[in-house]
This record gives structure tokens, sequence and C-alpha cells, in this order.
């Protein structure tokens, strides 16, 4: 049947009904306003903002931006690449434990990172108070490039985890026990069969940690270090002057559209499978014999810098903090806005990412194809570009939902429908078209197919999503505070107004409230993982 | 090219003609179907009377899946027509979907829901009243009772199919489809379901279309079998039919194992490495070069050392490689110009390699295929 199917694939799409491509169509057009919306205002401006975009100045900040983004990505690979394999293939002591904790920095957003990194290396932090006794007062410079780096690597980094662990589990050991009776040895067998087996899944994490680097607006704004978000947003609070921050959230936008372009080549064309059909075998572990030790040491480096530094800091200034008569009773409606904002958003998500998946896997035409894209659109759209986009359309077109939570949602809809339909699309590719044909042949028409069998069958993916949709916009920080109703306080919101202000105690009760609900919603989204 | 109508060919208005449509549970006219450059479906006339078993058997590639799903509906045809249960399902200007066709279809893969128990799935195409004596009846008809309960990746994979295909009949289609339904399973469970299968169709009274690329299969428990090749129909014939008189080389070589034994037609016989053969009705020229079938088990050996007379030599055949299939074993035999065919004996008559045979041919009524008219 080979060629058969082959033939099939490229020829024999049914057609999509007309309510599908509608719905399809609507998200995808709502995921391209933002970038039509800054193209319009750019092509609109006179020759000032050319002038600015060209200026030294503003070319700094570029240049600063990139080295962040491939320093930070760089750093994330060389931290997450031992750490996925020791937590796969080693006997690693407590190996299933390094495995959670390795990817539990995911939960903590970057500004609540970037806040634990100032309250406890800066000037008068943690660190120096501890060190003070031993006469020293003065610490290595944090503000700038080394404390931005080192925060968003801290918080990025299990992207690529779980990117590399999933691709270790899955991965056929036959091609690395073919490599062996060749007589390559196990080391030689590493470099020239598994790490080539991995690059995808270092691509496609090392993606999401460029992506995150270069849209981050909390960390690079609490540790004061000038790249694109922050100029962006000063640009717009000191002028109000449309023009200018869309030609830098354009620049913006080139630079995370170029990010994707490199990763869709960096991936290659071969194709990587598993050898043959039968059944998963799990692979070798390794042993680490002394090597455990150094092991074992750097595990506890990156787990004590990334989990045990941020929690330990919210704690120490939480206690601090009560102490001191912090009062906490207004972190609670902030809890409950974040929660209902979050979760309208993944509701809205899901439902659109529904149409545009299933367009995209069963109806595979070039209108298909196109929706899909455009709705990956949003993947190279940061925060702070999409909310800069809704702010400028709302105030000029729709006053009467600026500021309101409907125009929130819309953004929060544009920026997350691509994570939703990421995951909507993976689940929809297991299920195999024969039994939607089957409840065909049953009497059902395409639309009470999708409700009666389609959509229970992948609810728990349809559940992981949501989760994953969740997560980040609990996190969200430049869409929330830029598009959010006056007096609708969120813990993304008030953690950032306490911080950039320097009450570090006042931003502990929020901070911890957060990490613990983005900690639950995590939990839903990797035992998914684990059970695919 | 179509040796299976045997009535003038009739347009798709007339094609409900009420004389034979009680008879007829399904017909197709003319199907064709392109994909591109290829012409998957090439003008297909095929029918089954209502109860009939019929099996499609070709290659992979040959069309036949994409003729299965003409039929139920997940193919829009480019020409030609389908008619299910005396009603046009397909054809110029009507396009009936899936869900109006009145089709069971049991796939492969047996595509159990996965959401839902045994019970459910059985229960999908049925209406609310009577849907649980319905249920009953087919857990009952399958030899499931019992495990309606149970959840699909808690049965076998022959109880899937057994599933499936209950699933199929509840609604009481016109037409029940399958499409490879034992190829995912194990050999030994294989032969036994599909055994069981042809029961549980026959006892349902349910009208079949197969297909397979399994000759063995096609044979074994089909009414009629039809022939596929590159989107044609070759013959559809009974499986005895099928196996002794192939109406073309291809049949002859799909269907069970041939030996074509190439001759010169010589006053009205094909003259041949193992004797001479009526050169069919046609009563072919002299002169002519034709191939005659001979199946493996039509053919016998004689050791030369042990025949009264010399033979000649060119009828001299040496045994080069056995192949043992259990009850019988089959013998390579190669003559002295390097042509081999295979002759069957019985197990305990083998012959040992190396040992020089003439070989006979116990009939002489086999078909006889010209070469260079095909």
């Amino acid at each position: 049947m080979a060629t058969l199917t082959t033939r099939r694939s490229a020829s024999r799409v049914p057609a999509p009904p007309a309510w599908l491509t509608g719905a399809g169509a609507l998200v995808a057009l709502l995921g391209l306003l933002p970038i039509a919306y800054l193209l319009i205002l750019a092509a609109g401006s006179d020759e000032s903002a050319i002038a600015l975009a060209l200026r030294d100045r503003t070319l700094g900040v570029l240049a600063r931006t990139l080295v962040l983004a491939a320093t930070v990505t760089t750093a994330s690979v060389l931290v997450a690449l031992p750490l996925a394999w020791l937590t796969t293939r080693s006997d690693l002591p407590g190996r299933r434990w390094w495995g959670v904790l390795s990817v539990l920095p995911l939960v903590v957003p970057s500004y609540v990172g970037g806040y634990a990194v100032v309250a406890a290396f800066g000037p008068r932090g943690t660190l120096q108070s501890l060190l003070e006794p031993l006469g020293i007062t003065r610490l290595p410079e944090l503000y700038g490039f080394p404390g931005a780096a080192l925060a968003l690597t801290l918080f990025s980094f299990p992207y690529i985890v779980l990117s590399v662990r999933g691709a270790l589990l899955r991965l056929d050991p036959a091609y690395e026990e073919v490599s062996r009776s060749l007589g390559r040895g196990p080391w030689r067998t590493f470099w020239t069969v598994t790490i080539p087996q991995l690059r995808p899944a270092i691509a496609a994490g090392a993606l999401l940690v460029a992506l995150y680097s270069l849209a981050d607006f909390g960390a690079v704004s609490l540790l004061q270090f000038d790249s694109f978000t922050r100029a962006i947003y000063v640009q717009y609070r000191a002028s109000f002057d449309p023009t200018l921050a869309a030609v830098l959230a354009l620049m913006l936008v080139t630079c995370t559209g170029g990010v994707l372009l490199a990763e869709s080549r960096l991936r290659g064309r071969a194709r990587y499978d598993r050898a043959g059909a039968g059944a998963a075998r799990p692979p070798a572990t390794v042993s680490l014999g002394a090597w455990r030790w150094l092991a074992l040491a750097f595990c506890s480096v990156v787990v004590g810098l990334s989990v045990v530094m941020p929690v330990g800091t919210i704690a120490f200034w939480l206690i601090r903090g009560v102490s001191a008569g912090e009062p906490l009773n207004l972190v609670w409606d902030a809890t409950l806005n974040s929660v209902l904002a979050s979760a309208l958003a993944a509701v809205l998500a899901v439902l659109a990412s529904i149409p545009v998946a299933v367009l995209a896997v069963r109806h595979r035409n070039w209108v298909g194809v196109l929706i899909e894209r455009a709705t990956y659109a949003g993947f190279a759209l940061p925060g702070i570009v999409i909310g800069l986009a809704f702010v400028f359309v709302a105030a000029r077109f729709l006053p009467a939902i600026y500021q309101t939570l409907p125009l929130l949602l819309l953004a929060y809809l544009v920026r997350f429908a691509p994570e939703a339909v990421g995951v909507t699309r993976a689940s929809l590719l297991q299920v195999s078209p024969r039994i939607e044909e089957v409840a065909r042949t049953l009497g059902r028409r395409p639309g009470a197919v999708l409700r009666e069998v389609t959509l229970p069958i992948i609810r728990p993916g349809l559940i992981a999503g949501g989760a994953l949709v969740f997560l980040t916009a609990m996190k969200e920080l430049p869409t929330t505070i830029l598009l959010a109703p006056t007096g609708f306080d969120t813990l993304a919101v008030r953690i950032w107004s306490a911080t950039s202000e320097g009450f570090f105690a006042r931003a502990a009760a929020p901070a911890l409230l957060m990490v613990i609900v983005a900690a639950f919603s995590l939990t839903v989204v990797l035992r998914r993982e684990r059970d695919r | 090219m179509t040796a299976t109508v045997e009535r003038p060919s009739v347009t798709m208005p007339q094609m409900s003609d009420p004389s034979d449509a009680p008879q007829l549970a399904f017909r197709t006219l003319a199907l064709t179907k392109r994909f591109g450059d290829v012409t998957a479906v090439d003008g297909v006339d095929l029918d089954v009377r209502r109860g009939e078993f019929l099996a499609v058997l070709g290659p992979s590639g040959c069309g036949k899946t994409t003729l299965l799903r003409l039929v139920a509906g997940f193919e829009r045809p480019d020409g030609g027509g389908i008619e299910v249960g005396g009603r046009v399902v397909a054809g110029p200007r009507r396009h009936l979907p899936p869900e109006e066709r009145r089709i069971g279809m049991v796939f492969q893969e047996s595509a159990l829901f996965p959401h839902l128990d045994v019970a459910g799935n059985i229960g999908f195409g049925l209406a609310r009243r009577d849907r649980q004596r319905r249920i009953a009846e087919l857990v009952a008809l399958v030899g499931l009772a019992g495990l309606q309960r149970r959840m699909p990746h808690e049965l076998s994979g022959g109880q899937q199919q057994r599933v499936a295909l209950a699933r199929a009949l509840a609604p009481h289609p016109a037409l029940i489809l399958l499409d490879e339904p034992f190829s995912s399973l194990d050999a030994t469970l294989r032969s036994q379901l599909r055994g069981d299968v042809r029961e549980i169709l026959r006892s349902a009274g349910a009208t079949t279309l197969f297909v397979t690329h399994d000759q063995g299969e096609a044979l074994e428990i089909s009414d009629r079998v039809a022939v596929m090749r590159a989107g044609r129909i070759e013959q559809v014939s009974t499986p005895d039919e099928l196996y002794l008189r192939p109406v073309n080389r291809f049949v002859a070589g799909f269907v069970g194992e041939a030996n074509l034994l190439p001759g010169e037609v010589r006053h009205g016989e094909v003259q041949t490495l193992v004797g001479r053969f009526r050169a069919g009705h046609g009563a072919l020229a002299d002169g002519v070069r034709a191939e005659v079938l001979l199946r493996p088990e039509q053919l016998h050996m004689l050791q030369v050392d042990r025949l009264s007379s010399a033979p000649r030599p060119e009828s001299v055949l040496t045994v080069v490689r056995r192949v043992f299939h259990g009850s019988e074993v089959h013998h390579v035999l190669r003559s002295p110009t390097g042509f081999e065919f295979e002759v069957a004996t019985p197990s305990s008559a083998t012959i040992e390699v190396g040992t020089r045979v003439i070989a006979h041919a116990r009939a002489r009524e086999v078909p006889v295929y010209p070469l260079d008219a095909e």
C-alpha cells in the first residue's frame, strides 16, 4: 500500500465544511491583526521613524538583545543536555527526583526569577549579608548583562530539558546497538549516533529559549538591561508615540521571525523515527561509576540556583515582610483575578485551537496550511508587541473595550493560541482518520463526528493544552500590564509593581502564590508527557 | 477488460432497473477515479447479489482500497456510478455523503472508538429505541457475550475485530465493506477469525465486499472473487473457476502457484516439455508461441533410471531444489535449456535433489495463453 498511501496524502484531501474553515480563518486573522496594525503604523511614519531605527542607540539595543539571546540559548543547551541525559540514561542516584526538580524552574516567571537574583546576589542582598562577616562588602556588578543572562538561563533551560528528555526516551536503542556492534565505542556512539538524533529536539528546545529571551520583559527590566522589550516599553511610556514604538516592535519581530526560520533550517530534513515496528524497548542505563559525584554536584548546583534560590528568597522575604507587618489580605483578590483571566484565556485558546488543528491535520490543503501558519505567527510576537498593538487598535478604533477584560483576553488568545494549537494538533495526529470515517458510515455528519468522537478522544490533550496556556497566561507580564483593566490587579501586576520599586517583602506573598498555582498546572501538563 | 458483466451496458439514469433490483444489493458501473495522472480505478463494473460475499483481490496499489473508499463515500468518483440497495448513491450530479449510504465498514486497524466500551461502540450507529436489544443480539452473534463493559484496549486483536464487525452490522446496512480486516493479526488467529467472520456475516445475511491482497484468504471465504490490476477488474469468478481457468497470465500468476510452460502450436496442440495440450477453443494457428498453465499438483514425475526405455534427452529434467510445505513438497525442476518449474508431491513421495526425472501432466484440458497477444 506504500505508493497508494503517499499518493493519498498528496492529493486526497477532503474539503472541510465551510463552518470549520470560517472558524479557523477567524482565529488566523486575529493572530495576524497585531502585526498588520504595526505594519500600517510603521508604513505611515515619516523619516524620523526610520532615522530612529537606524540610530546608533537603536542598533546598540539590537546588538545587545541578540547577544543576550545567543548567550542564554547557548548556556541553556550546555546546562540542559547533561541534565536530560543524566535523568534518563544514567544510574544517577535519585534520578526521578532530579528529573522533577530540573523542570520545576518553569513555574518561576522571569520577573520573579529576576527579583530572586537581585535579592540574593544584588547589593545588600542575601549573599552579601552572609559574606559580610567575612569582610566582603562588594560583590561583582550584577545589574545589566550578567544578571539578565543568569536569570533568563536559570528559568528557561528546562524547555530544552523537556524536549531532549522526550527525545531520549523515544529514541530507538537499536540505532546505538547497531553502532556498537559495528565497532564504535560508547563515547563515539554517543557523539556520532545519539547526538545527531537529538538534533531536532535540541533545536526545538533552543527555539523556545531563544524566543523566551528575545521576548522577555520582566527579568531584563528588573536587572536594568536595555534590550528591545525594555526600549519599546520606555518609548511607549515616554512619548505615547505609536509610530516609534511600532518601528521598534517590528524590528524585534524580525528577530523572532529570524530565529523561527533558523530553527526550521537547523531541524534538518532527515526523519527521526523508530527503526521498525514492534514494542519499544527501554534503552540501557549507563553506569556512572565515580563520575556520579561530579554528576550529583552538577545537578545540585543547577537545582540550587534555579529552584532553591528563588523559593528560598521568596520565603526569606515573606517571613521578613510578615514580621514587619506587611498586609496579606490584598493578595487574595489578585490571585482570583489571575486565575480568572488565565482560565478564561485557556478555555478560549483551546476552543480556538480546535478548528485550526483539524484543518491543518485532516484537511491539509493550502487554506489549512495558511491558517495554521498564520496562527503560529503568535509565537513570533513577544507579549510587549501584542500588548502594544492591542493598546493602539483599541485606543483608536474600539475605545469602548479599551482596558476591559475582553480586550485582555483577546490579546492573550493571540499570544497563547499557538501553544494550544501545538498540543491539539499533536493529539489529533494520534487519532486514526479511520475512526472518524467509521463514525461517518454509522450515520454522523462531520460536525457530529467532531463532537461525539474526535473531541472526546483527544480530551486529555485538550486539558493539557489548556493547562499549558493557563500556566503561561498566569506568568504573562507585559501584555497584562499594558491591557489589564484599571483596578484589575493580577499576581503578575502585583509582583511587578512591588519589585520594580524595590519592595521585595511586598512581592513575596504574591510570588509564592504564583509559584504554587503555576506548579499545580505544570503537573497537569507534565502528566500528559509521561502518559505518551 | 472486464470479464464480469454479461448484460448490455446501460447508462446511469436507467441503472435502477426494477426487474433485477431485488436480487442486486450493490453495483458499480464504469466507476472511475483519477489522482492527478494516475487512474486508480478505471471503469470498474461490479455487481453483488443480496447476501453474497465478493472479494476484490489485487496487489498493493492496484486501486482496490480506492474502490472501497468510493463505495463508502470518502472519495468522489470522476466517472461512472454506484448503486447500493437499489438506490444511486454516486453518479452524475449525485454524491451522497457516507452517513447517508447505509454502508458498514471494517478497517484493517479495528478503529474502535477508544473512549467508548464494547456496548457503546456497537450501539454508536443505533437509534435510542431498541438499542439495548440490538446490542445484546450482536454481542451474542459475534461471540462476545459478557464483554459489553470492556474498553477497546482491554480486548485482544481478534476480539477488537469482532466488535468492529458487530458495530458495522448493527444498523442493518445494505452492504458491508471489509478493508483487509485480518492483516493486522497473526497467522493462527487470522485463519480462525476469517472463518468466524464468514459465518457471522452469513448468519446475519449480510452482503459483503471484501478487499484483500491475500489470495488464500480471498479463495477460502468468498462466493466470488474479482481480481484487480492497475485499476481494472481482470476477472470475476468463483474461487475454483478462478484457480482452474484464469483468463490471463496475470490472474494465473496471482492466484495460486502457476507454472507457465512455453511451447509452440502444432496441429492444434501446444508442444511443451511435459507433453502436448489442446490449444483452446480459438484453435490457434500452427507456429504460434503460447504458454500453458499447469499448477504444481497437476504434474507428476518419474525417475529416469526406473524407466523401461530411455527418454528423449531434451525432456530429461533435474531436481535442483526442494521446498517443504508440510503435507506436500515442491520440487523445482530444471530443463536442459535452463527453464525451471515446480512439481508438487505428497511429502511421503519426495525425490532427492540431483535426481534425473521426466514430468507428465495429469490434465489435458488446461488454459493456454498465446504469447504476444495480451
